[in-house]
């Protein structure tokens, strides 16, 4: 039983930090029909930028607890700065191209970006702990389940998924930009038509999708150590969620990560060899039997 | 069969890499020796990209090829490069006529997703192989040819005189394919499926076909690599290494058979020299490589040619 609620809880934490990731993605391939591989990279920027700032924070001696607040001002930092930049410098001159063209383009950006981040970084791997071991992980203190500890960080993972998911659901159906949004998914030539300024909207999306990746990023950089190649390994896993829920679809990412997150803390509670091997399994067979995935409705005819 | 200018242009290139192998220095063997494993499972990727199809899953059977190549040498203790070859095309061909059955479906990003997560599953299962090394892998050692030993000194011209036959005999084959009728159905299927079946093809029959043919070459080129580099591992189908193959795809272009396998040695030149001189930047290099060559010449590097000789 304690097992069977371990794997509960560790589900639903893995799946909070996978929704948090795959969001940005599934927004960007929403609105703009771009697979962004170079989600990856912005994941890892904004984990590397965070270990700069949190080490910048500590180093100057203020209080541990605002450490938080340098991970969230690393993913702004991110999708402010990194977002706009290749949306203006790149990717604009990219649209209507083929979708598979385009991911090409971000594929090419993500190799980009992952030399810039060995530049500025150095390949050592890098850790958020302040001069006395402090850590934005452990400074929560833990809660108990079921006889089992867990940090209560992997709360704050969990808020932060429900609120960006709730925050991105209600501004899609209740504010003005939501709908104009929703109009550009639609149909993005009768939107710029009807007077839609879409190239704001894809600017604006992007920086979203981009500063999400970031927060994705700053979260995880206190749990893990930071390294080269981060990126690489998360994208894919990325891929996965958004696959399994539907491309471009909100509820299908958070579907997506839920079952992926599961499917994971099973396998690695009770069969450790098919961790991986259970996640693509899964997004092999969502793929066959529904290609456009769990949350597609039926195609918008086009002619 | 009929031969014609570029069927002999790939013998005579064949001929001149057999004899020249000896007389080069060893760099440039080592070089010219992976640009042909690697031209070769490009010209698979050439081969669906006529389809109008780019698959980010292709790692998958370059390392069933390789792994293959080296179980023979592991388990059934047959270190024969030859069978080596034989075994992953067979193991290749087996499999890709399976999962073609589900793939041939599927286009565009689908086609691309699926392929993914085909290649990703057998990551998944190698890394948490522990007899098979998970993520170290293990060598493979090729000591005979045709039941022929092999000296060890002269191990090294043997393998790359071996990628040579064997890339040459693939580009010769694959030329022959394209034009032959079936061959540029291929064209047609990118430019308007319906149509074609209409004239009464089976666009499903021949993009499975297709996908067949293209692992084939895929794991011979895995073979290839594992008797060439005496290790195999893991990474082999970590998406990445399929990125890669699409990358040396879209620089080499489609318009020949030789566009992959020039595009391949290239990639190879670009990535030894941008590694010598900045260890740290050789991605960088290949990424604005890919992105000016997308921007610049969407037909890849092949499209310089044939842009010559039109005008």
């Amino acid at each position: 039983m304690s097992q069977f609620i371990a794997v509960l809880v560790d589900g639903i934490v893995y799946s909070s930090w996978l929704f948090i990731i795959a969001v940005g993605l599934t927004l960007i391939y929403g609105v703009m029909k771009i697979l962004n591989i170079a989600h990856g990279s912005l994941y890892a920027l904004g984990a590397f930028t965070s270990v700069t700032l949190c080490g910048l924070w500590f180093n100057a001696g203020l209080p541990p607890m605002g450490s938080y607040l340098m991970l969230l001002l690393s993913a702004i930092l991110v999708g402010l700065v990194a977002g706009p930049v290749i949306e203006r410098g790149l990717l604009r001159f990219m649209y209507g191209k083929d979708e598979v063209v385009l991911v090409l383009v971000t594929y090419a950006l993500f190799l980009i970006l992952e030399d810039l981040i060995k530049l500025i970084w150095g390949v050592d791997p890098l850790f958020i702990t302040g001069p006395g071991g402090e850590s934005p992980y452990s400074l929560l203190g833990n809660f108990e389940v079921a006889g089992l500890t867990y940090p209560n960080y992997n709360l704050v993972l969990i808020a932060v998924a429900v609120a960006t998911g709730g925050a991105l659901a209600w501004a899609l159906a209740k504010t003005r930009s939501g709908k104009l949004l929703l109009a550009v998914i639609h149909d993005r030539e009768v939107s710029a038509a009807l007077g839609i300024n879409v190239g704001r909207i894809y600017f604006v999306t992007f920086t979203i999708g981009a500063m999400l990746a970031g927060v994705g990023g700053a979260l995880t950089a206190p749990t893990v150590s930071v390294v080269t190649g981060m990126g690489a390994e998360v994208i894919v896993l990325a891929f996965a969620v958004v696959v399994i829920g539907g491309l471009g679809s909100l509820p299908g990412a958070a579907l997506g990560a839920l079952i992926v997150g599961l499917v994971r803390a099973a396998a690695v509670h009770y069969l450790p060899e098919v961790e991986l091997f259970s996640i693509y399994f899964v997004m092999a067979v969502v793929l066959i039997l529904r290609p456009k995935g769990l949350f597609s409705g039926a195609e918008v005819r086009k002619i | 069969m009929k031969l014609d200018r570029t069927s002999f242009a790939i013998l005579a290139m064949g001929a001149i890499l057999l004899i020249a192998g000896p007389q080069l220095p060893s760099w440039m063997v080592s070089m010219l020796n992976v640009s042909l494993c690697y031209g070769t499972v490009v010209l698979g990727m050439m081969l669906l990209m006529r389809n109008g199809i780019v698959s980010f899953g292709h790692g998958l059977y370059f390392c069933l090829g390789a792994y293959a190549a080296g179980l023979l040498d592991q388990m059934l203790k047959m270190p024969d490069m030859l069978l080596m070859v034989g075994a992953a095309v067979v193991v290749t061909g087996v499999v890709s006529a399976i999962l073609g059955l589900l793939l041939a479906k599927y286009r565009d990003i689908f086609f691309a997703m699926l392929s993914l997560a085909f290649s990703m599953i057998l990551y998944g299962l190698l890394v948490k192989t522990a007899s098979l090394g998970s993520t170290d892998g293990f060598n493979v050692a090729a000591k005979t040819v045709g039941g022929f030993a092999v000296a060890p000194e002269s191990q090294r011209l043997m393998v790359y005189s071996l990628a040579v036959v064997f890339a040459t005999v693939s580009a010769f084959f694959l030329h022959s394919y394209l034009a032959s009728h079936q061959g540029r159905l291929a064209g047609a299927i990118k430019d308007n499926e319906l149509r074609v079946e209409y004239m009464g093809a089976s666009v499903m029959r021949v993009v499975h076909r297709n996908y067949v043919i293209s692992a084939v070459l895929a794991g011979i080129g895995g073979a290839l690599m594992a008797v060439n580099i005496g290790h195999i591992d893991p990474e082999m189908t970590y998406w990445p290494q399929s990125g890669e193959f699409v990358f040396v795809a879209i620089l080499s272009g489609t318009g020949s058979v030789f566009a992959p396998l020039g595009g391949a040695l290239v990639f190879e030149a670009i990535r030894s020299f941008a590694y010598e001189y900045s260890p740290n930047t050789w991605q960088m290099v290949l990424g604005i490589t890919m992105l000016l060559v997308m921007i610049f010449l969407p037909g890849g590097l092949w499209s310089l040619f044939t842009r010559k000789r039109e005008g």
